[in-house]
């Protein structure tokens, strides 16, 4: 049987904390299988080894917060076959893009002491807005588990088995008890994508919304809840607010909140 | 023996207990756990909410401390029996790469077998309704019968009901009539503590010979009657089921369920704890080399958008149509497909929605809305 080359993947960071590109090296178990059924070819994280494009796939880290950024992201594109986006940051601009809802050239102002040498764009954006993406995956940090099955699928041609239903689906199926139900502790379980295993309520937290909207969330509605559990307008507007603050659900249910405020 | 009653001191509980380990039954029944009632596994009489009630209401549970040491007063929480029977994830077989073809392991590992303590007479029935689903003449789910066959069920009859419970509506409950090995009626009176037990079964004779017992006295029997009728009259919930197959076929087109549909998450928290509820997908997942695959199968629910999708989209895209299809489908569409209701009146939906939709106020707003509509024809 004649030698397969492997499919070449690169590891590439914009705007971010390097947390979703450590889910990758977080595999340790998986991570010999990783090695060999792939050659990461470019990723600085874990080597300064640099193999030239072009890729078959590109993970994406990162969103888009300089013009030097938006110029590069394309370069990527032009270099990768199929480019998948890693983490709230990638996939609706992570909690930079906070930013987006005030001028960033206050922010700059007050930050720096030389705001001249400061380049940067109003909002952070997920790459989606810039590039096609071939596939998004969510998380913040992304969960390991759903990265090898992107990642299996990919090398075996078949659709990733990652749902975007609610992290209730996934809270119930492990048995947790309902941390809103039992405690009156907000949670915005019911309107997020599952893939995390419903950590937190497993933990006695309500769930901060890491994996963004899920499909056809009412938010809406959950808020109505809120209020009655005793939440202010304010903190609706925090709760929505999260990594996935500019994700379009969650930013126009914040929005609705800060004018009731 | 089967129909005769005894008698069962508190003390002698446990005695129960270790003749079903004795037999080689896991004993499984409520615990607390996290702040709720769940069904876990049950080694000594100590591991059960002793003295401990639950208060529900739309998307609301706590647990109380009762004023006596009670040990099975209160209802049913967030689990219920399909975990065990129909776990929520199953591989059902894996494959490996054998040379040029593979070979299919399959998962034949032996279920365990389990007796589960305290289960109410809606869950009886919620299994009977199960029992239709998954074990059909020749749509019959092997994975489900083995674990159903083995299992020994310790019923307990409800002599307190719920604040979500409408068990007297569906003809459910509050006592177990049939399909239990054994029956408990538990009656706390002044210093005294029992239970009366009923024979349901051979197997729960044998277990019941290991226990000291006592034959119960019509005196007795009639207490518990009175307990378990005292029950009835507390429902929590009602719901008419008059015509209600008819009623809700012909206010398909309803706009309450447009105003449902505002408040719904869609969710699928209340497919996940509806004891009835059977719906899964099978995901395949390969590993990294492609040298295994894996079948696994998991809860699924009509909440979701890949539940209707067929090529080009989801049938059911709206809210509206999910949250419809879930309600006719429990209350309407069941009876034509298994010939039974598909809510035995347990209420847990109703207490575990977030947002504490109602299944029997839905029903009680499109009935009253065409009583008024008859009202205002003159009719
Ligand atoms: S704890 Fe949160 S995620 Fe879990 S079922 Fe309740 S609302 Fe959903
Ligand atoms: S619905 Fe009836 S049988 Fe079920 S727990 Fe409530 S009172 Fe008991
Ligand atoms: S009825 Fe309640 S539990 Fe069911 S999907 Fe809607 S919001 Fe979720
Ligand atoms: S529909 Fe609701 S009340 Fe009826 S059996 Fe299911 S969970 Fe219980």
């Amino acid at each position: 049987m004649a030698k397969v080359r492997k499919p070449k993947v690169a590891v590439w960071k914009f705007a971010s904390c390097d947390g979703c590109q450590l889910s990758l090296l977080d595999c340790e178990d998986e991570l010999l299988a990783v090695a060999g059924a792939i050659d990461i070819a470019y990723f600085l994280e874990a080597s300064r080894a640099v193999v030239e494009g072009p890729y078959d796939i590109s993970l994406v880290e990162g969103s888009i917060t300089t013009p030097h950024d938006a110029e590069r992201i394309q370069e990527v594109r032009r270099v990768s076959k199929f480019l998948i986006t890693i983490g709230a940051c990638a996939t609706a601009g992570g909690i930079q893009a906070l930013r987006n809802f005030k001028d960033v050239k206050e922010f700059i102002s007050i930050v720096y002491a030389k705001p001249a040498y400061i380049s940067t764009l109003e909002k952070s954006t997920p790459i989606a807005e810039h590039v096609k993406v071939d596939f998004e995956l969510r998380g913040c940090p992304i969960n390991k588990y759903q990265l090898i099955e992107v990642i299996s699928a990919f090398l075996n041609g078949r659709k990733p088995n990652v749902p975007s239903y609610s992290v209730c689906m996934e809270c119930k199926r492990r048995g947790t008890v309902c941390v809103m139900t039992a405690y009156g502790t907000p949670c915005l379980g019911p309107v997020t994508q599952a893939g995390c295993g419903a950590i937190c309520p497993a933990y006695h937290r309500g769930c901060y919304g890491c994996f963004g909207p899920k499909e056809t969330p009412n938010t809406a509605s959950l808020s109505a809840w809120w209020r009655k559990l005793g939440v202010t307008e304010q903190d609706l507007v925090r709760a929505f607010r999260g990594f996935n603050a500019y994700a379009e659900p969650f930013r126009k249910e914040s929005e609705v909140h800060e004018q009731k405020q | 023996m089967i129909g005769e009653q005894f008698l069962v001191e508190r003390r002698d509980l446990q005695k129960l207990l270790d003749a079903l380990q004795k037999k080689g039954y896991e004993t499984v029944g409520p615990t607390i756990r996290e702040g709720a009632i769940v069904y876990g596994p049950i080694a000594s009489v100590e591991d059960l909410p002793i003295g401990w009630t639950d208060e529900q209401d739309g998307g609301r549970y706590r647990l109380k401390r009762r004023e006596d040491s009670a040990v099975f007063g209160y209802v049913v929480g967030p689990h219920s029996w399909k975990r065990f029977l129909h776990p929520p994830v199953l591989s059902l077989w894996k494959a490996r790469r054998n040379g040029k073809g593979f070979e299919v392991v399959p998962n034949n590992a032996e279920p365990p077998q389990y007796a589960f303590i305290g289960v109410r007479s809606c869950e009886l029935h919620a299994i009977f309704i199960q029992d239709r689903v998954f074990t059909n003449g020749k749509f019959t789910d092997p994975h489900y019968q083995a674990r159903r066959q083995k299992i020994f069920i310790v019923a307990v009859n409800c002599v307190q009901a719920g604040g979500t419970c409408f068990c007297v509506s569906m003809k459910t409950g509050p006592r177990a009539t049939v399909g239990f090995d054994l029956a408990l009626t538990e009656i706390l009176e002044g210093q005294r503590h029992y239970f009366v037990a009923e024979v349901g079964t051979e197997k729960g004779a044998e277990i019941l010979r290991s226990v000291p017992t006592k034959p119960a006295q019509p005196s007795d029997i009639q207490i518990a009657e009175d307990r378990v009728a005292r029950a009835a009259r507390q429902m929590g919930r009602h719901l008419d089921t008059t015509n209600i197959r008819e009623l809700l076929y012909r206010n398909l087109e309803h706009p309450r369920w447009d105003e449902v549909a505002t408040r719904c998450l869609n969710c699928a928290n209340c497919t996940m704890v509806c004891p009835t509820c059977f719906c899964t997908t099978v995901e395949d997942v390969t590993d990294l080399t492609g040298t295994e695959a894996e079948r696994v199968r998991k809860w699924d629910s009509c909440f979701t958008l890949d539940f209707s999708y067929v090529h080009g989209g989801s049938v059911r895209a709206s809210a509206r149509a999910r949250y419809r299809q879930w309600l006719t489908h429990k209350l309407a569409s069941w009876i034509d497909q298994f010939g039974t209701s598909g809510c035995v009146g347990c209420g847990r939906c109703i207490t575990w929605c977030p947002v504490g939709i109602d299944i029997t106020e839905e029903v009680r707003a499109i009935r009253q809305s065409e009583a008024a509509q008859l009202s205002e024809r003159g009719g």
